[in-house]
Parts: C-alpha cells; structure tokens; sequence
C-alpha cells in the first residue's frame, strides 16, 4: 500500500512552548486513521501543518509524495483539490446556503455548467445524510450535527481522495456521532478514501479506525493498529484505554 | 500532464446502426469544464438517434465526472435518441450505481408574483414593521437599563467601579491622539477659511471670535463625539456581539450578573464622563491650531491671539460645549450596547449590526446637536 501522507521530523514551537519534537508518522491508501492524544499534544497542530495552513520549524511532511516545503503554486493548488477538509467547528461560509457552499468549489474550479453542479451538489448532499430541503438552509439554521455533515458535503465537493477530519463527531449526541462514525466508514468504502482524522472519542477509535498514532510528551507515543497501540506499556496510553470509560469499552469491544 | 488535457474529449463516428460516440483520455476534474462545452457542441442537434457510447478508453472518472456523463444522456433521451452506454469498468458501474442512488430532484422554486409596485409596497411595509420592532426592543433595553440603573443608584457599591474606570482609559485616554490630530486640523481649516475672507475686509482680528465660538460650542463637541462614536461606539457592539455568539451574556445571566450592571452601565457611564473631558481637551487643541495657522498666515501674535481671546471667549460657549458631551455620550454608548445585544447567532450579523451601530450613533448625535441648537437659541444663550 501507498503511503499517502508522511510526517518525518517535525518539531514545532510557539514561542518558548515545544509542541511537537521530533514526531513522525505515515498514513495508508485507504485506511482511516487515528490521531490521538490529551488537549494540547498537538494533534490539531499536526493537522494543520499537514493542509498548509501552519509551517512546521524543522522536518518534512509530504502528502501523495509531494513535500508541502517546496511545492510551485501548482502543485498546491493541485493537492488542494485532492484533499478535503473538515474544520471542528464546520466553518461553513456563515453568508451563502448549504448549496452554494457545497458549490463554491466547483463553480470557482470546474467550469462546469451550473445544472451539472446543481445536481452533484443535490448528490452530495444526499449522500451525507442531509435531507434535500437543507440545501436552502443557512449554516446558522442547521443543528450540530447537520452542520458537521454539510461541511463534510462541502470536503467531498470535489472528490478528493484525502479527507483531513479535526474531531469529526465533538458536539454531537452518542446516536448522531455513531451515525456519522458510519457515514465516513461507508463513504471510505464507496469513494475509497483515505481518512485521516483528529480524535479523542474513544468510540470512534474503537469502531473505525484502522490504525492511529499517539500524541504525548510531544512525541508519538504508540503507532500502529489498536491492538499494538493497546499493548505499550507508556503511562498516557495506560490512562488513556485503561481509564474509567476506556476500561468500560476495552471489555466490550467492538 | 500537458498533452493529456487537450486530449480529453469525444470522437463521434457514424456506422450502420446509428451513431458511435467514443470518449478518451484522461477525465480529471480540471478539464470537466472543457468536456461540458464539447459535450453541447457535439451532442446538442441530435435528434432521435440510435446512438452508443463508449468510455472504454476514458480514465479518471470522478463523480463529477459521471454526473456531466449522466446529465448529457439524460439530455440525449429527452432529445429522443436511444442511448446504450458501454464500456463501464467496475469502478465506473459502482459509481453509477452510487450516483443513481443519491441523485435528488431538482428542487424547482416557484418564481414570486405580483407586480412591481406590489413588491415595492410589501418591501416598504417591511422596513417600516421592522422599525417598529427595533424601536420596541430600544425601549425595552432602556427600560432594563433604567430599573438597573435606578437599582444602582440605591445601592452604589456594587456599581462596577473598576469597569468603569478601565473603560475610561479604553474610550477616553487611549483615544486622546486621534482627537489631538482631528482636532488641530478643524482649527486649522477654521482659521484658513476664515483668513481668506477676513483678510478682504482688513478685520484679521476677528478670526479670533470666530475659532473660539465656532469651536469650543460646535466644533469640538461634534468631531470628538463623532470620533468616539466611530471609534468606541463600534468596539462595544463588537465586543457584546461576540460574547453573545461565544454565549458568554448567556454564562452571565443564568451566574446572576445582569449584562446592564456588568456590560452595559460601566460602558455607558465611562463614555458620559470621558467625552467631556475629551472636548475640553479637543476645545484646546482646536484653538491652537487656529492659533498657528493666525500666527503664520495673518501675522496675528501668540499674545495679541490670546488677549483677543479672553476678551470674546465668554465661558458659557465652552461649558455649553462641554454639556453636550453626556448626552453624545450616552446616546453613543446606548446604540452601540444595544446594536450588541442584537447580534444574533453568524458572524456575518456582527458586521452589520456594527455599521449600524456607527451609523445610528453618528446620526443621532447630529440630530440631538441640531435640537441642542434650536433650544439654546430660543433661550437666548
């Protein structure tokens, strides 16, 4: 399997404060994968300087084998459109409807006429679970829940093949976070994605990810499937997995 | 890659039993735009045709992709013409079948009716309906700002000082440059206007009379309140509009902090006791810089300026000027919290509620000069 995105070295600051020393990482084709740690160990962080929006001070990331230091405007703008993300917060345009901020992308992009788009972002918004009258609606109209899917609407606009998800289920109830747990794992399959996701729901650990990193002490603690992660003997997995509600779901399992 | 996207398209080729269409290269997301209208020139005229398309040689097919597919056989089979699309890969099927799964009516919007005129009146009925809703919420806020007040006023220790006097230092204090400038330059214009026409009738003195009234009683007043309005009018919408997106008015209510002691009050009250001492300040300044330009331009002296000034500046014009200051100032700070309040949940409403909250502030200030003036005049001061 290819490996899509790859973190080696990197160390950030801000100011005095070390964030990230040293860590390194691969991500899959086609895995869903987990980035984990405690508030503050830097997995936002880490995400961020995989889109671009943040530079790390030393060390590489490469994405589909790109490295994100010394790309031309092309090839960013070219790994843009590969790759989809979902911000915490949904960070739909809070002026323009769910339509338009499922289109915006692709009117800005495609060239395509504006019946075909219309009808890609009517798909698209079907396929996140959204009802079809949502596509009227205004970010500030839609419940939780509804704004994480139509902002997942609007990261599938394009088909990437890379989706960034920082904390995808945070702010929904139990029922609409294992339903949108099961939305990503289906469209993986049917859009064969890769995912890589910012998470500390240990539910979501537990049902969909193929494989996650640890993030502590500012370094990857743990890397690999569940199961490995879960045999590290490192103190923050213990409390982690071991705590009172990972003990709880450790017994049940899958 | 260059070759690639000018080889994307489609071949027609006509054969015994009807009409062969045959896509190749590679159908990326970037050359959809380019297919579309190759799709509408080829594909459009064709009339009820026995056609066949084959994408056997197309590679990269997204969903997008497939939609532009499906739309144009949608169109081929509305035009009448038998279409068999051959040459799916598997992938390609699944993604049909995914796409044909999903795929929503088109939501058609009924066009509005009525004439012009019709809509004219609905819109003017509504901009007058909301008035009176803002208006009515106004009052409301007054009236809780009112009873706090009045609350306040029996019990005084728990007025927030401390807010009071930060927000003294925020409206007043840190503002005091922008009102040296503006200020300086009215006195300026003032005396350079002045100059010109009193320079023809030999009565350069007089300049003196004229910056000093004009000045101290209009002038100051005006431009700073209008600066403050500009300047803290809008951070305080701002400011209680993000905290009623972030909840936080919410936090404070149900700890039992009413937002009018907390937020509202020490705003409202440090504003009322900054801006007159700002005019006064601004009313130096002003004079001043008429000074300069009388001393520079009409060889008025610093001293024959100043003996000249305490002779026609009666104390009343500056104290009629600085009085001004409360009422500006409440009404500024009044607008701007309650513009705040107002703010709902996006974003895109702390913009506007903020040059709204400007806006108001600015005219109301204007309009509460003008009655001041009317009023003043009539009682002969």
């Amino acid at each position: 399997m290819n490996t899509v995105v790859r973190v080696s070295d990197v160390v950030t600051r801000f100011g005095e404060n070390l964030v990230h020393d040293h860590v390194s990482l691969s991500v899959k084709e086609g895995e869903i994968y987990g980035l984990m740690g405690g508030s503050g160990s830097g997995k936002s962080t880490l995400l961020r300087e995989m889109i671009m929006l943040q530079k790390p001070e030393s060390g590489h990331i490469s994405v589909f084998g790109h490295d994100l230091q010394n790309l031309s405007r092309r090839q960013a703008a070219w790994l843009r459109q590969k790759w989809g993300v979902l911000f915490q917060a949904g960070a739909l345009y809070s002026s323009l409807t769910v339509a338009e901020n499922v289109a915006i992308t692709l009117k800005e992009y495609s060239g395509l006429p504006a019946s075909v788009i219309d009808e890609i972002v009517r798909m698209k918004i079907r396929m996140v679970g959204l009802p079809d009258h949502a596509a009227s609606l205004y970010p500030a109209q839609l419940s939780g829940g509804m704004v994480k899917r139509a902002s997942l609407a609007r990261a599938l606009a394009r088909d990437p093949r890379l989706l960034f998800l920082d904390e995808p289920t945070s702010g929904l109830d139990p029922i609409g976070a294992e339903a949108f747990d099961t939305l990503i794992l289906e469209l993986r399959d049917m859009l064969q994605l890769t995912v890589v996701m910012v998470t500390h729901d240990l539910d979501s650990i537990w049902t969909i990810v193929d494989r996650l990193a640890v993030l502590g002490d500012r370094k990857v603690i743990a890397e690999g499937s569940l199961q490995q992660v879960l045999h590290e003997q490192h103190p923050v997995i213990r409390k982690f997995f071991y705590g009172e509600r990972g003990r709880l779901r450790s017994r049940h399992g899958k | 890659m260059k070759g690639d996207e000018l080889q994307a398209g489609i071949k027609t080729l006509r054969q015994e039993d009807g009409l062969l269409i045959r896509g190749y290269g590679e159908w990326r997301a970037d050359v959809l735009g380019k297919l579309a209208g190759e799709f509408e020139r080829k594909l459009a005229r064709l009339r009820n045709e026995k056609l066949s398309w084959d994408i056997s040689a197309v590679s990269g097919l997204d969903s997008s992709g497939m939609v532009l597919l499906l739309h144009y056989l949608d169109m081929l089979e509305a035009q009448g013409c038998q279409v068999a699309l051959t040459g799916l890969g598997q992938d390609q099927r699944k993604l049909r079948e995914m796409i044909e799964a999903y795929a929503a009516p088109a939501v058609t919007a009924t066009p509005p009716r009525g004439s012009r005129l019709y809509s004219l009146l609905v819109h003017a009925g509504e901009a007058v309906v909301a008035a009176g809703r803002d208006l009515v919420s106004f009052l409301s806020f007054l009236g809780e700002n009112f009873s706090v007040l009045l609350l306040l006023l029996v019990q005084p220790w728990k007025m927030r000082w401390g807010a009071i006097v930060k927000n003294i230092e925020e409206a007043g204090v840190r503002a005091l440059p922008i009102i040296t400038l503006t200020s300086f330059l009215i006195g300026v214009v003032i005396a350079y206007q002045g100059a010109v026409q009193l320079q023809k009738f030999g009565a350069n003195i007089f300049v003196v009379d004229m910056i000093a009234i004009s000045v101290t009683r209009e002038l100051a007043p005006l431009i700073t309140a209008i600066v403050v309005a500009g300047r803290t009018g809008s951070s305080y919408t701002a400011q209680i509009g993000v905290m009623k997106i972030t909840q936080e008015i919410d936090a404070m209510r149900i700890m039992g902090f009413e937002p009018h002691r907390f937020l509202v009050l020490p705003r409202v009250i440090a504003v009322m006791i900054a801006l007159p001492l700002m005019i006064f300040f601004a009313d130096i300044i002003g004079i001043v810089g008429g000074m300069v330009v009388a001393n520079v331009h009409l060889n008025i002296s610093w001293s024959e300026f100043v003996h000249r000034l305490q002779n026609v500046l009666e104390v009343k014009h500056v104290w009629i000027g600085i009085a001004k200051g409360p009422f500006f100032a409440w009404l500024i700070a009044m607008v701007g919290c309650f513009r705040g309040f107002q703010v709902s949940r996006n974003t895109e409403s702390i913009g506007r509620y903020t040059t709204v909250s400007v806006v108001n502030a600015i005219f109301l200030v204007i309009a509460c000069d003008a009655l001041f003036s009317v009023v003043f005049t009539r009682l002969g001061i």
